[in-house]
């Protein structure tokens, strides 16, 4: 009975309407409508978890298809199908907005239901975007995600928001139109926005490499890659905690998704024209991002830097699968370089998401992020430094956390493609460990710095059940990720297909 | 011969006449400081007049007088539009005049004969109807922008406006008489015939560019857009409101009938000449809005660069190509209309909110309006699910379709530079303090309308099937 319930739909639009009520609700009775929200999230995220408990892991197929016309005079459609790449990454977000409507239960002083409700409704267009099949669709979502996040940095932003929230949704907008421009121009080939048939749409060499670029404008924009991440680190400092966390953990990998549902099979030969240029802009992010992140002085920055390192993975992972099967000949490891770095941006929610929090926890007692303004932390909040410990040692990719896995996967695969590929990108395993626990050791560790960090209070109990939770989940995974890779192994498998197959000359 | 088919094709324009005497008359007679006759009455007159529309609107394209007038399904569609827009226009102008108190009853006389004029220059068939319709709806702004006798803002603003629309005008009578000189018609149809053969005829291209200045001074398209924001700003906003909303349907209709159904043989050449008008509007108008700090001025520019954006899909050549621009410039009409509603909104006697920094903390002194004027400025930069959105997606997606990828890929660029002002107003009324806590002063029709404008952007940008329908299946008949 259960299979029948149209449950994209309700997971896209319970939110968004959840949201509306919420505002409805106003701040009149302020305890109500965290409650609500609350509550909200919590039955967005148990019907989530539905998504997996039915989905079939045999197929590459979509699933859970929901069919109606939208605007027939150009064929465009409200059709909502997930595959294995689409399924953890909604997961991933109902999971991860209940952590942020409870992270912003206290802190938030003003506006709380209009907060809630941005929050909610960003959730709804968030798992549109990872749901829809027809590209309007997906474009319609997209972009109206820009909307919420807008608002959200602005209003409840640090000092400098204006200007970076001004920044964050120029850039995005930049990037998406010209995809708009490519959608249209596949359009106006094949009369149709269905993904699944552009994907099989021939298109000549030239016509592909245009394409891609359009796209890549787009996604290599939201991911982001050097040298167009200059918008995330302004973004993440200024942004308010929850929107940090919103940022790192789901809004990066909309651009990941972008790739593996776009980029790739639509443009497969001018994804191979590309890719040695798209694996140098990845190292370029891994190592010398890496080195960036190592002199920041300000703990969000540092970790937005980190996330952009910890990106350049999943590019590389997506894009180093033409030079393994040059090498080997095997679509193996290939597939298993796609499935890297789809853990590694699984993984990378969790605890980016963990580590903002953590940023997050100690911003609300000393209203300052700067490294220096802390020391000795851990005499004050015990339970705090050990929770934040954890967190940083998967950051740095510390082997049984979900951390290591995802690295670990690309960088074994990469090796198969090119030593000095993987050398370098296994520098970030030394990287990603100086510059998360230089950084832990500074503000955790040491002498008590100052009156401040003196009267920190530790955790209280519903911080310490976010963290729990995401705790859990790093290990969970970095243990036993095998239902992941069981999840999208036939649908990266029928993708690397899709690399494969030349559409020139059809 | 007139025969009482001409008449009957004719008859909501008759009586759309005859009424607005008949209130002239009326209202002389009035004491009402309100005029609620006088506004009631033309309120009922366009209703009536839209009621006859659309009830006479007849299954095949109609032709009166010889072939000078025209009722096609465009025609139809785009009069209903100047209705409806008409009817929201007079009622923010009523609150408006009655708040600032200069509450007169040929305001809305003059405005029953500018929607006349807009109608007779949407059916128009000939080069004489053309301009008939084309005075008759100059002469009414004119007059409107100059009603508010003490504002020398005003005063300035309709010495300008007219002195360069008698230009227009006299530029477009001098191509009209160039086209006639080499056809020997008026008729449009017959032109259209006669010129099959004989683009290259110079005297031909000479016509047609001095055709063109005028519907681009009309249109307010760069290099002829220098009234726009000295007109827009110095007008009361009222009328402001009424001159950037429903005439804007009007010079897209003239477009049309003269470029599409005259002047279609000489496609190439317009296309080139529109190119470049399209391109530099774009440019000048989203450029220059970014440093205005009068939010009149700001819209104004904003004017610009969409009818830059609206040109775009008139020079595709193609049926579904001005489908998408009558699309573009119905939906811009009723973005403009919300956005200086919301300027009256915020004024009050003897105080115009035409500053950007008066929308500052809109978003404390009342969340409703802020979130209306934050649907209206995103639906104007284009980004769904609203309204806005979709029109620029249709004339995007036609020009790729007519091969003009380059040209959309510019147009999606400045739309870019276009969002940072539009976001810049939305920064102002949701992360800036208010200066004053005042609270907005309004009555419900005002409140009421103005939502039902905002959320109709909302709405329809989720469901934009129906009207994308409409517009094509009446383009597609008319092709």
């Amino acid at each position: 009975m259960l299979a029948e319930l149209p449950i994209l739909s309700l997971l896209i639009w319970g939110p968004v309407l959840g949201g509306v009520w919420v505002l409805y609700a106003g701040d009149r009775q302020e305890e109500t409508v965290k409650t609500l929200a609350l509550m909200i999230s919590v039955v967005t995220f148990l019907l989530s978890t539905l998504l997996y408990k039915d989905f079939d892991i045999t197929t590459h197929e979509m699933q859970f298809v929901e069919f109606a016309y939208w605007i027939e005079a150009f064929n465009i459609n409200y059709y909502l199908g997930i595959d294995g790449i689409a399924m953890p990454l909604i997961i991933l977000t109902t999971f991860i907005t209940v952590l942020v409507i409870l992270a912003g239960w206290e802190v938030i002083e003003k506006r709380i239901s209009q907060y809630l409700a941005a929050f909610l409704i960003m959730e709804g267009l968030m798992i549109g975007v990872f749901s829809a099949v027809d590209a309007m669709l997906f474009y319609v979502f997209w972009e109206a995600m820009l909307i919420p996040m807008f608002l959200i940095i602005g209003i409840w932003g640090g000092p400098r928001r204006v200007y970076a929230t001004i920044k964050f949704f120029l850039y995005t907008f930049l990037g998406s139109v010209f995809m708009l421009v490519a959608f249209l121009y596949l359009y106006s080939q094949s009369g149709t926005f269905n993904i699944l048939e552009l994907q099989d749409l021939p298109l000549e060499a030239g016509v592909q490499k245009l394409i891609f670029i359009a796209f890549l404008l787009a996604f290599a924009v939201k991911i982001p890659m050097w040298p167009v991440h200059t918008w995330l680190p302004d973004a993440h400092v200024e942004a308010p905690t929850g929107g940090s966390v919103i940022l790192a953990a789901i809004m990066l990998k909309l651009g990941g998704y972008g790739f593996l549902r776009f980029s790739l099979p639509i443009t497969p030969d001018a994804s191979l024209y590309f890719d040695t240029a798209m694996i140098v802009l990845s190292l370029i992010a891994i190592v010398y991002i890496g080195f960036v992140a190592l002199v920041q002085q300000d703990m969000k920055k540092l970790i937005a830097y980190s996330s952009i390192s910890h990106m350049g993975f999943v590019t590389l992972g997506f894009f180093i699968g033409f030079s393994i099967y040059a090498a080997t000949g095997s679509t193996e490891g290939a597939v298993f370089g796609l499935e890297g770095a789809m853990i590694q941006m699984i993984s990378h929610g969790f605890i980016s998401g963990a580590l903002f929090l953590c940023v997050g926890i100690m911003y609300d007692r000393v209203h300052s992020r700067e490294i220096k303004d802390y020391g000795g932390v851990v005499n004050t909040m015990p339970h705090f430094a050990a929770f934040m410990m954890l967190f940083a040692m998967a950051n740095a990719g510390l082997p049984g956390t979900s951390g290591f896995v995802g690295e670990f996967v690309v960088i074994v695969s990469a090796y198969q493609a090119n030593f000095w590929i993987a050398f370098l990108a296994a520098l970030t395993l030394i990287l990603g460990a100086a510059y998360t626990l230089w950084m832990y050791k500074r503000v955790i560790f040491g002498e008590v710095a100052n009156d401040n960090v003196k009267h920190l209070k530790d955790i209280n109990s519903r911080e310490t059940f976010i963290l729990s939770m995401l705790v859990i989940v790093v290990l969970v995974f970095g243990i036993y990720p095998a239902p992941l890779f069981d999840a999208m192994h036939p649908t990266l498998e029928h993708l690397f297909g899709q690399m494969l197959q030349s559409k020139v000359g059809q | 011969m007139i025969s009482i088919t001409d008449i009957m094709t004719v008859a909501p324009e008759i009586f759309m006449l005859t009424m607005a005497c008949l209130i002239l008359v009326l209202d002389t007679f009035s004491n009402d400081p309100q005029r609620r006759l006088t506004y009631y009455l033309s309120q009922l007159t366009l209703v009536v007049t839209a009621v006859l529309v659309s009830q006479l609107s007849p299954e095949q394209t109609a032709y009166a007088f010889g072939n000078s007038y025209i009722d096609d399904g465009m025609a139809t569609v785009l009069k209903e539009g100047v209705f409806i827009i008409g009817f929201f226009a007079f009622l923010y102008s009523h609150e408006y005049l009655k708040e600032h108190g200069w509450l007169k009853g040929e305001y809305f006389v003059l405005g029953l004969f500018a929607i006349l004029g807009e109608m007779i220059l949407i059916s128009a068939y000939s080069l004489l109807t053309v301009y008939l319709g084309l005075e008759l709806l100059s002469l009414s702004l004119y007059a409107m922008v100059a009603m508010h006798r003490k504002s020398t803002a005003a005063s300035e603003a309709a010495m300008k406006y007219f002195v360069l629309g008698a230009m227009a005008s006299g530029m477009l009578l001098y191509g009209m008489s160039m086209i006639y000189g080499v056809t020997g018609s008026l008729q449009l149809e017959t032109i259209a015939t006669t010129i099959e053969n004989d683009t290259s005829n110079i005297l031909l291209v000479f016509g047609l560019v001095f055709v063109l200045v005028g519907i681009a001074f009309k249109l307010g398209a760069v290099p002829f857009h220098m009234w726009v924001p000295d007109v827009y700003q110095g007008s009361p906003t009222c009328v402001t409101l009424f001159l950037a909303s429903a005439p804007k349907l009007a010079a897209f209709a003239m477009a049309m009938r003269l470029l599409v159904d005259g002047l279609q043989p000489m496609l190439d050449n317009w296309q080139q000449m529109l190119i470049i008008l399209s391109i530099l509007s774009m440019a000048t108008g989203n450029i220059v809005a970014i440093s205005q700090t009068n939010i009149k001025r700001m819209l104004a520019y904003s004017a610009i660069a969409h009818i830059g954006f609206l040109l775009l899909g008139l020079l595709s050549g193609t049926a579904s190509g001005y489908a998408g621009s009558m699309f573009y410039v119905i939906i811009y009409a009723l973005m403009s209309m919300g956005a200086f509603g919301m300027v009256i909104l915020l004024g009050r006697k003897d105080f115009e909110a035409d500053e950007l920094a008066h929308f500052k903390g809109l978003s404390d002194r009342s969340p409703w309006f802020a979130f209306m004027m934050l649907i209206l400025m995103f639906s104007m930069a284009g980004v769904p699910p609203f309204l806005g959105f979709w029109a620029k997606w249709f004339v995007l997606k036609e020009l790729v379709d007519a091969g003009f990828v380059w040209l959309a890929a510019t147009a999606v660029f400045f739309s870019i530079i276009g969002v940072y002002y539009y976001l810049h107003v939305i920064k102002l009324m949701y992360f800036d303090k208010a200066d004053s806590m005042t609270a907005i002063k309004a009555s419900k029709q005002m409140r009421f309308a103005l939502s039902v404008n905002g959320l109709a952007l909302l709405i329809l940008g989720l469901m934009p099937g129906a009207l994308l329908a409409i517009c094509i299946s009446v383009m597609s008949i008319a092709a």
